[in-house]
């Protein structure tokens, strides 16, 4: 705007801003006459230094140049946040559920649809002849917690994408119609990311089991599908509301973003980076004679299998616990810490789905032996959402790139036209080209050689990790894990696997992962 | 119906206003003639009036209250008055100070009609009043010519004004800053910002040996401990860097400004550590959605009403600016935001900046160093006080707790704000008249 050098600024002081053609005429008068009254004036002010006087008009018209240019400046840098903050920011506290505003929407607006990126609509609201409205949600329990709810604080997209829901962009001649015969405006409807068949797909595999499956397209971030079980019925939500909300298995956390469990296995993932980061060979070899005990620690082979003479790739890709602790009691733990805070761990994730948990990684230099051979085959006090170890599959799959996780694909008005559309926003490189090929190359060996080796198939490449995660001191009560990703062409899919109590990863969630990875790449491409 | 010119009113509000403020910024630029000048005025002048007259026929609608009509009839005849008193107690006033300092006033009415009626006739009264005591200040200022000796008579007016409220005062959201006499409820800092000037000039303008800037440091400080004391973290920031900006013209050293800056970031700093109140307020500020609930209440509803207006505003009455706790004192920029608009909202900075520039701009031209450090000082109290405002209620800045001058709802602020709009008009026509009676009057004190 107005950017001035500082001879405009004298300009400026001349420039008579009341303009009466006199002042103009009378400051000529006054500065012929100065010279005149200079020295007499000096006399005047006999305290004052004679350099400050000489140079009187000119100089403190550079002081109120500094303050005003400083005010300017910063009153520039307010507006500019303003308009910031109205085009870019100002839509998360818009959907914030503190905002009363956006409630208030519904006195003129009917809630839009939510419909699946291939066009299934999984929850409508439809009016009665009295006005009242009711949400429905035709697929029940299967999108459950993708989906979400709209009551009682709301949850999953009908949470997020709460004020788009509310935001009539119907033609503008029908608004004007509605609004003069009083009827409401019908809301935007909200396209999600999740695809029909894969949610379809992962919600039967995962059968009776607790747990969650999450899976991402590593190269854009669009979360593909997500089920959480326990689920219920949102459509019964209202009236069985106590009666859910109190059940001990806590139906309605969405274990894919807020299920906090031990990693096991699949943090090896973590452990092999860290030890190949320090130098170290993947042909370097192990023993493994079905126990490894340090300081009076023991740590076992699952289900005391003993792996024998072995390759660093053969133990990660047959999860060899023996070879794993003593790797992880030679490594440098504040490295390995910096890399899992590196990898996400003990901050939130990049990610704009609300009610999302931190994971967390606490081992420090100081933590004892037998913490640190629990950490680096994943129990100890490491605790991990499903989300998360889909996320750092997804780096690897994309060359270590992160794209922040998303769930809505884009905004159409009642009639199909687009008025929005999200795309993927790169979060940047989590890890290093060289690293991502490196756990690719490992994870690769999970499938061809060891315990993935179900997820083999014609239609993809699969890539990953199992584990089996110890809850208790009961040996047989272990939860089930895959982490992984698999390509065809451009075609990718990162996923994660969590199946509570269900046993061995390679029994439970390579199946269901398996099933996820046929539905996607079995559809047209 | 209602819909309808509640709707088209949105953007009516936004082009009158839009065009007023492009005006401004024109009158401004340099070579320009003094017809077109006079026009610009006039047609700004035309805008207010088509502003005023539009936003009450939307409010009257809405609202089905009758007295909205009185009120508007007032407001007319007010702004009417207004002019013609400037005009002619102050000849050759700036115009465009004038015309803001009505666009300004007459958004306060609009926007207080609308959130509380009540508050709204009152805050007209206060402005009548706030006219009546503007139209003596220049007969004071030519009148009276020991302004320049009551150095000391100011600086304990201010410091006992201060302690008293430090003292006796009552609470407000954590900040002490009223004293209650009977029904009414005096701001003192509001006005003591204005003495406080007068002091600082009266100490400076002739001396600027070590021993006066101690004195004066000493005594500004104080000020600022004590409302520091009073919890009243706004105002002390006013006062200080009043303090700062008139120490550095009058020294013509950088280093000072720095370093003052540097104290005070220093002082800020600490005061996060030590103070419970500072350190809420900065967490809410730096992520106001975690503490929605408490710490980060009053921001987040202001930024909720600030997003949920967006560009265009939601209309006259289609808000929920009530929501905002104190929405007619610190947080009115939000309610202007929400409901007339993002459009309207920067507007109004650019129509502050423009009377901040207006202010330093005069300074400029005055010569009398007296009258050159007041206009300055004044202009900056005017400038960090919309500052810090605007920039608490948007999240750009902690919040303060400082009023909007002459937009927000208060009496202290208002007439304060009032008299310093006067004080500077006043010098104005000291600095137009100044010119011609200057030579004269020199030779004569030389005699």
């Amino acid at each position: 705007m107005r950017r001035k050098n500082e001879e405009e600024y004298d300009d400026f002081d001349v420039m008579d801003l009341n303009g009466r053609f006199y002042h103009r005429k009378d400051r000529k008068n006054d500065s012929e006459g100065s010279s005149k009254t200079k020295s007499k004036s000096k006399k005047k002010k006999g305290k004052r230094s004679d350099s400050v006087e000489k140079t009187a008009k000119k100089s403190t018209n550079r002081e109120f140049a500094v303050i005003t240019y400083g005010f300017f400046a910063a009153f520039i840098c307010l507006a500019a946040y303003f308009c910031y903050f109205l085009a870019f920011q100002s839509e998360d506290f818009i959907n914030s559920s503190y905002n009363p505003r956006v409630a208030a929407l519904s006195d003129t607006v009917i809630r839009g649809d939510i419909k699946t990126s291939d066009g299934v609509v999984v929850a409508t609201s439809s009016v009665d002849s009295q006005g009242n409205e009711t949400r429905s949600y035709p697929y029940n329990e299967l999108y459950a917690h993708a989906i979400g709810y709209n009551y009682n604080g709301m949850s999953g997209v009908e949470l997020d994408a709460n004020f788009y829901l509310l935001r009539s962009h119907a033609f503008i001649l029908e608004r004007i119609k509605n609004s003069i015969q009083g009827e409401k405006n019908q809301g935007d409807t909200v396209v999600t990311t999740i695809d029909s068949s894969l949610q379809k797909a992962a919600y039967n595999a995962m059968g009776d089991y607790d747990g969650a499956v999450i899976a991402l397209d590593p190269s854009t971030g669009k979360i593909l599908c997500m089920v959480s079980k326990p689920d219920f019925d949102p459509n019964t939500l209202e009236a069985n509301w106590s009666a859910i909300s109190s059940e001990d298995d806590a139906v309605l956390v969405n274990r894919a973003t807020q299920g906090l469990y031990p990693p096991g296995s699949t943090f090896k993932i973590l452990t092999a980076l860290e030890y190949l980061q320090e130098g170290n060979s993947t042909d370097n070899t192990f023993q493994c004679d079905g126990e490894y005990s340090n300081n009076g620690y023991t740590i076992h082979c699952y289900k005391g299998e003993k792996h024998g003479n072995e390759t660093f790739t053969e133990a990660f890709s047959e999860s060899c616990n023996v070879a794993f602790s003593q790797i992880g009691l030679s490594l440098n733990i504040d490295s390995y810490s910096a890399l899992a805070n590196q990898l996400l761990f003990n901050q939130s994730l990049p990610t704009k789905l609300s009610n999302v948990k931190n994971s967390s990684f606490t081992l420090n230099s100081s933590s004892p032996s037998a913490l640190v051979m629990q950490t680096a085959i994943g129990q100890g006090e490491t605790l991990v959402t499903p989300l998360h170890m889909a996320m750092i599959a997804s780096a690897v799959a994309n060359d270590g790139v992160l794209m922040e996780p998303y769930d809505i694909d884009s905004i159409e008005n009642k009639d199909g036209t687009q008025v929005k559309s999200y795309s993927g926003k790169e979060y940047g490189s989590i890890l290093t080209e060289e690293e991502a090929a490196e756990l690719q190359s490992l994870m690769r060996s999970v499938v061809t050689d060891g315990t993935g080796s179900k997820l083999q198939s014609d239609a993809y490449t699969a890539y990953g990790k199992t584990g089996t995660a110890e809850y208790s001191s009961d040996e047989n009560s272990a939860h089930s894990w895959f982490v992984g990703y698999a390509e065809s062409g451009d075609k990718k899919i990162a996923i994660a696997v969590i199946m509570e109590g269900a046993g061995s990863g390679s029994a439970h969630a390579v199946p269901t992962a398996k099933s996820v990875f046929d539905t996607y790449f079995s559809e047209s491409k | 119906m209602i819909q309808i010119l509640v709707n088209v009113s949105r953007f009516t509000l936004i082009l009158f206003f839009a065009i007023y403020t492009f005006d401004c910024f024109a009158a401004f630029r340099n070579r320009i003639s003094e017809e077109r000048q006079e026009y610009l005025y006039h047609k700004q002048t035309i805008l207010m009036y088509l502003f005023l007259i539009n936003a009450n026929a939307v409010l009257l609608f809405c609202s089905q209250d009758t007295r909205v009509i009185a009120l508007l009839a007032c407001e007319i005849i007010y702004f009417i008055v207004t002019m013609i008193v400037f005009k002619n107690f102050y000849p050759n006033s700036s115009k465009s100070l004038v015309n803001n300092m009505c666009m300004l006033l007459s958004i306060s009415f609009v926007i207080l009609t609308r959130l509380d009626m009540d508050k709204a006739i009152r805050q007209f009264v206060l402005a009548v009043a706030a006219l009546v005591i503007s139209c003596l200040i220049p007969l004071f200022i030519q009148k009276v010519k020991f302004w320049d000796k009551l150095k000391y008579f100011y600086a304990v007016v201010g410091i006992l004004g201060l302690a008293v409220v430090c003292v006796a005062g009552s609470t407000s959201y954590g900040a002490k800053l009223n004293i209650s006499i009977g029904s009414f409820s005096l701001q003192p800092s509001e006005f003591i910002k204005i003495l406080f000037v007068f002091y600082i000039a009266s100490m400076l303008f002739e001396a600027t040996d070590q021993k006066t800037l101690l004195i004066t440091s000493g005594v500004a400080l104080l000020h600022v401990l004590i409302l520091v004391a009073s919890r009243d973290l706004g105002s002390a920031g006013i006062f200080f860097i009043t303090y700062l900006c008139m120490i550095y013209v009058a020294t013509r050293r950088f280093l000072y400004l720095l370093g003052g800056i540097a104290c005070m970031f220093l002082g800020l700093v600490s005061a996060y550590f030590v103070m419970s109140h500072v350190h809420t307020r900065v967490i809410a500020w730096l992520n106001p959605l975690a503490y929605a609930d408490n710490e980060g209440y009053q921001v987040t509803q202001s930024l909720f009403a600030i997003g949920t207006g967006g560009w265009f505003g939601s209309g006259l009455y289609q808000g929920m600016p009530t929501k905002i706790p104190v929405v007619t004192k610190d947080f009115v920029f939000s309610a202007i935001s929400e409901e007339l608009g993002g459009v309207f909202a920067l507007c109004l900075i650019l129509v502050c900046i423009s009377c901040f520039l207006m202010f330093l701009n005069i300074a400029m031209q005055i010569r009398d160093p007296f009258y050159k450090l007041i206009a300055l000082g004044l202009g900056v109290v005017y400038g960090i006080q919309v500052f810090l405002t605007l920039g608490g209620v948007t999240k750009f800045i902690p919040s303060t707790g400082v009023t909007l001058p002459l937009v927000s709802y208060g009496g202290s602020s208002l007439i304060s704000t009032m008299i310093l709009f006067a004080i500077i008009q006043g010098l104005y026509v000291r600095k137009s008249e100044e010119v011609t009676k200057n030579e004269t009057k020199k030779r004569r004190r030389v005699r």
